[in-house]
């Protein structure tokens, strides 16, 4: 077993440790705090397979991660009020049930990063950025102007949403879905990384001109990277707004798309496990230093100053060395 | 004679003012290396990568297996059997050698767009792969990271993925590029078989090595074909010692 497999199974332990400690110690706040590390830790691997995988810094993920929880939302928000979601040409009612949200939310999103993609992907470098930018904004302004679904106010679900057999509002069962989804993810970008198609749009990252020399075109590989990535981060906004029972403009934010991406960078960039640990960090430093000051921001900057400068590739860099070739 | 692989018809390119490229006619013939020299600035680059499709041309064609692919991309004519090789050596660094040639073997069987198999332990691609390494001698190597490879071995991986490609023709940038003279000999020797398995349309500033390897030469001068022949025709041939080889100690 290699030094980054141990650090994957020891930093996934503890990540169940933690919360099952909390639920025999009755400390239910502990146990939401480390799903949020949960929900941002699948964001973040979302994000990573088109920016640690094709290259591709994507500064406008929290539109995707913000439509997923719309997708949620308005869902729901229609299951409880009553109210068709629309009645012609035929009538498609809202849903509590996870199970129908969730393909929502990852079909919507992906579309979305599919169409933004098939747009962005034809700049590169910093006008991918500051376009990947643009679109996330124009989702922002549009879910603040959208007064159908409360607008600047958001939308307020009254009880999280369903799972067949599960009851969603106790904390630790909650917990066990965002976790099970997250082990899911993960062992499908695992796969996909090591896949014909990860080999190709890694090399892609590294050098274009020689996966065109081997006659295979970029593009189509980063779009479809891209659209992967923002259906996975559309997964984990529903999940977000299922955990607040509650979404609004705030997670299309730029801010947003800046978080996963710092989740993305601490952990390490093109490591298939890496936004977890990020993740984790984050929630961790949120909850630590935000105790001590409403700036604490200050510190996530001055660690993740250090992170860029003296640790480049992040907690799996500093732990597991460089990364392994192949075996 | 049969039909030239690489057939290259009224091939123009300039850029602003300057005429990179001027009418070239090329042929490239099943079993040949055909040397392309000219002095620095003569256009060879630009010449390559009108082939290879890195660059539009303003006018011409060219023909390769018998078909036009003036139209084509850089990766549809690599799928067509054209592989090149850099002038600076052009890998995915971070991969293993290994990765290198799985990558080629994988671009050339088209199938990129699975998900969920192990490419890393596809026989089909690791016996295409294996075979690649062990024709450059980089066998041992496999397991190396690109990046802590010498010039010289690199040299050797650019060749080795160009062959996971099945190739009909070779076209290499300066392959001897920077090898020292151990390595240009081995090289060179490499190459002289290479011809059989596809020809090699070589672009070389090592006089050496074009003379002692070269069935045919054409000189480019600004852009120009000045003349074509074999190595005794370029030899006498007054206005290219004039133009070039004038230049060069000879």
């Amino acid at each position: 077993m290699t030094r980054e497999s141990c650090l994957n199974v020891v930093l996934m332990g503890l990540l169940l440790a933690v919360p099952l400690a909390a639920w025999a110690l009755d400390e239910p706040f502990i146990i939401t705090l480390t799903t949020r590390a949960v929900i941002f830790a699948i964001a973040g691997v979302g994000l990573n397979l088109a920016l640690g995988f094709g290259g591709l810094v994507s500064f406008g993920h929290a539109a995707f991660f913000g439509l997923g929880g719309y997708a949620m939302g308005i869902l729901a928000y229609h299951a409880q009020t009553y109210t068709p979601l629309m009645d012609w040409p035929f009538v498609i009612e809202g849903t509590k049930s996870m199970l129908v949200i969730w393909p929502v939310a990852i079909v919507a999103s992906g579309l979305a990063a599919l169409a933004i993609g098939a747009l962005s992907l034809r700049t590169s470098g910093v006008y991918f950025i500051m376009i990947t930018l643009a679109f996330g904004q124009m989702f922002f302004y549009f879910t603040i102007s959208w007064s159908a679904y409360g607008g600047e106010d958001g939308l307020s679900i009254y009880v999280r949403n369903s799972f067949p057999g599960l009851n969603t509002m106790d904390p630790i069962q909650f917990f066990a879905i965002c976790y099970g989804l997250l082990l899911l993810v993960l062992w499908g970008v695992h796969r996909m990384a090591n896949a014909s198609f990860g080999l190709a749009l890694r090399a892609a990252r590294q050098n274009e001109e020689r996966l065109q020399a081997v006659g295979q075109v970029p593009y189509r590989l980063y779009l479809t990277a891209f659209a992967i990535s923002g259906a996975i981060t559309g997964l984990a906004g529903a999940l977000f707004a299922d955990l607040n029972r509650f979404v609004s403009p705030s997670m299309l934010s730029w801010q947003t798309s800046g978080e996963i991406m710092v989740f993305v960078i601490l952990g390490g960039v093109g490591r298939v496990y890496g936004p977890v640990a990020g993740a984790a960090l984050f929630i961790l430093l949120e909850h630590t230093l935000g105790g001590l000051s409403p700036y604490w921001h200050v510190y996530l900057g001055a660690i993740l100053l250090g992170v860029v400068l003296f640790a480049r590739g992040g907690i799996f860099g500093l732990l597991a060395g460089r990364e392994v070739a192949h075996d | 004679m049969t039909d030239p692989i690489l057939k290259v018809r009224g091939l123009t390119k300039s850029f602003g003012g300057l005429v990179a490229t001027r009418d070239v006619d090329l042929d490239l013939r099943a079993g040949e290396i055909h040397a392309l020299i000219g002095p620095n600035g003569a256009g060879k680059s630009t010449l390559v990568q009108l082939i290879s499709g890195a660059l539009r041309p303003d006018a011409g064609s060219v023909q390769f297996g018998g078909q036009d692919v003036s139209a084509l991309t850089t990766a549809a004519r690599a799928r067509k059997g054209m592989a090149r090789t850099f002038q600076i050596s052009s890998l995915a660094m971070e991969y293993s050698v290994l990765q290198n040639v799985v990558l080629g073997a994988l671009g050339r069987r088209g199938d990129v767009f699975r998900f969920f198999n192990r490419v890393m332990k596809d026989q089909q691609l690791l016996k295409v792969a294996e075979k690649a390494l062990v024709q450059v001698g980089l066998q041992d190597v496999r397991a190396f990271r690109t990046s802590d490879l010498s010039h010289g071995q690199r040299r050797q991986l650019e060749v080795a993925v160009a062959l996971t490609l099945d190739p009909k023709a070779f076209l290499m940038d300066e392959p001897m590029a920077g090898l020292g003279a151990e390595g240009s000999q081995q090289l060179q020797g490499f190459l002289d078989q290479l011809r059989h398995q596809a020809p090699i349309l070589l672009i070389e500033h090592d006089m050496d090595a074009v003379f002692a390897l070269a069935d045919r030469i054409s000189v480019l001068v600004y852009g120009e074909i000045i003349a074509t022949g074999t190595v005794d025709e370029i030899r006498g041939n007054p206005a290219v010692r004039q133009a070039y080889l004038g230049e060069v100690a000879e």
